[in-house]
């Protein structure tokens, strides 16, 4: 056994340099290896993702994939930071939350790796690690949060400690909604890209907005109603009886009401929290992060609030293993490494239920 | 904005996520504007239904509120072209910087009044939709007055009571996390009293089904 959980392995940050972690990332269709350095410059950030056949994403399916690639990304991302295994001083990966198949295969590649070179582990949260990654990218100190991705809608800032949880989906996650709605229409993204951003080509086509349900609750919000209705609007082709027009609306009409909807509910929420925590900052992160017309709606808020706003960069957006590693280095420094045999994945890992000690 | 304009002497003492409130004396009165100003963000369109919306419902269901026995500023005004309500200004501190302040007798005090206004409300098929300290002002009398409905509705589902109290739980933690957990208790306490332990078991069975069904909760399944 290696030395785990050394009392004084706090280090300073003097003596950064020359230290190095690997992160793996695998906690849903992406499996991206990061090596990053202490001092947090990104030495390699190298993926691959599983794109399914039909339908979203199959766990078992995804983690065969990992499986098939591990080996040829994580040479990639070696050979590009130009670093031997033996020079690591950490491996990080994604313990949760996220798909269990696809989880277990990063965290055995982890573990392997972690043993063979007598280095120690680090359990990384993969919420944390989008908010991370996105604080060293924007350079924000303390902001406040919005955090959305296939899996994740979160409001989210620190306090005493901890992340805490200010709003949240109720039922499913923005990304989740986009994805389904898109599929369900027959679009598919184009080269690497997420159906989301089918979904935003289209809607620039739009002027033209469908009513749909808009169901925000305190600052938390509803997306299952809104994808159900925005399905039967696509499928009936006639805008509901409701709303004022009676002719017949296109796809793009549909694509442009949905986003519209959907945005203006986590902009609502957002805007809510931050006046709530009062933060001068704020930082939009995670895969949907890379829509330009939710980064407008965000930017609007946080002017509306004299707060700072941070959007993380487009490559760091989706899931990768550079975030999985940044996060490891500020964990390593506190001494939160993981013996083996306690490093069991944890599908349902709620960001408040993490110790963030590096944050003061 | 108009309505704002017109009134001399006129201060900002607010400006919230979704509307302003303005101080000033109207009619000889103290009283309250509150201005929900367009969100540029948003289509217009949406957003002039969803602002109409909310400034025809909060007086409504403000009224309610006060004949159901909770107490609520009065409303003296209603513009729905401009979105604006005039009301009664309640002198007092919002019961999120009070609570800190609180020694643990006087919290739990403070936490029962609070449980005994929510159960006031869903007794009489009320949702608040927005429950949290700083929706709450704690008059110099020491009442505590609820305000904000902007986000409530009507609605006699125990689903929908179970949401309203979630979400006053999941404000207690995210702010209050030092003593969240008393402050809940209280509040619950405070609930059964109006309403009776039977009904409040359900509500609270109601609480513990829909934070299984959130994300990423370890107690979701077996």
């Amino acid at each position: 056994m290696y030395p785990c959980i050394v009392e004084n392995l706090m280090v300073k940050f003097e003596d950064l340099g020359g230290k190095y972690c690997l992160g793996i990332e695998s906690s849903a269709d992406d499996f991206g290896v990061g090596v990053v350095d202490f001092t947090g410059e990104i030495l390699a950030n190298q993926s691959d993702s599983y794109i399914p056949i039909e339908g979203g994403i199959h766990p078992r399916e995804a983690a065969r994939h990992h499986a098939d690639v591990a080996d040829s990304v994580l040479g990639q991302a070696l050979s590009k930071a130009a670093l031997k295994a033996k020079e690591l001083t950490c491996i990080a990966f994604s313990q949760g939350p996220g798909l269990g198949p696809s989880l277990r295969t990063g965290a055995t590649i982890a573990r392997a790796l972690a043993a063979y070179l007598e280095i120690p582990l680090v359990g990384v949260n993969h919420s944390i690690a989008h908010i991370e990654i996105g604080k060293l990218k924007s350079g924000a100190k303390d902001p406040l949060t919005l955090y959305v991705s296939g899996g994740n809608t979160l409001v989210t800032a620190y306090a005493l400690g901890r992340y805490r949880i200010f709003g949240e989906t109720l039922d499913i996650a923005l990304g989740n909604c986009l994805d389904v709605f898109g599929r369900k229409a027959g679009l598919k993204g184009k080269k690497g890209l997420p159906v989301g951003a089918a979904i935003e080509q289209l809607a620039h086509n739009s002027q033209h907005l469908v009513t749909l349900p808009y169901v925000v609750k305190g600052m938390d919000l509803s997306l299952s109603g809104l994808l159900t209705a925005a399905t039967t609007v696509l499928q009936n082709q006639v805008c509901p009886s409701k709303s004022s027009c009676q002719d017949t609306c296109r796809l793009e009409d549909v694509c442009y009401s949905l986003q519209e909807h959907a945005f203006s509910m986590v902009t609502e929420v957002t805007e809510r929290a931050l006046v709530h925590t009062e933060k001068k900052e704020l930082l939009l992160t995670g895969g949907v992060a890379a829509n330009k017309r939710l980064q407008s709606m965000m930017a609007f808020i946080a002017k509306e609030h004299d707060a700072q706003f941070n959007v993380v960069p487009q490559q760091y957006a989706t899931d990768n293993g550079a975030m999985i590693a940044w996060t490891g280095t500020l964990a390593y420094r506190y001494g939160l490494v993981i013996p083996i045999a306690e490093s069991m994945v944890k599908r349902r890992w709620r960001v408040d239920k993490v110790d963030v000690p590096w944050i003061q | 904005m108009d309505t704002v304009d017109k009134i001399p002497q006129i201060r900002l003492l607010k400006k919230g996520a979704e509307a302003s409130l303005f101080r000033t004396q109207w009619c000889g009165r103290d009283v309250v504007v509150k201005v929900r100003i367009p969100k540029k963000y948003r289509p217009v369109v949406l957003d002039q239904q969803i602002r109409n919306y909310r400034t025809v419902h909060e007086p409504q269901l403000m009224h309610d509120a006060k004949v159901s026995g909770v107490p609520t500023p009065l409303i003296y005004l209603i513009n729905v072209p401009e979105s604006t309500i005039i009301m009664q200004y309640i002198k007092g501190q919002p019961v999120k910087s009070q609570l800190n302040k609180l020694d643990k007798l006087n919290r739990h005090i403070s936490c029962v009044q609070i449980g005994e206004s929510i159960a006031c409300l869903h007794r009489h098929g009320l949702i608040h939709g927005d429950l949290t300290t700083s929706n709450m002002i704690q008059a110099i009398s020491g009442r505590i007055y609820f305000i904000d409905f902007g986000l409530g509705e009507k609605n006699m589902e125990l689903e929908a009571q179970g949401v309203d109290l979630h979400l006053f739980k999941r404000a207690l933690q995210s702010t209050h996390f030092e003593f969240w957990e008393d402050c809940f208790t209280s509040v619950m306490y405070g609930y059964a009293s109006i309403r009776g332990v039977q009904m409040t078991q359900k509500v609270y069975e109601k609480i513990r089904q829909i934070e299984k069904r959130g994300r990423y909760v370890e107690e979701r399944r077996p």
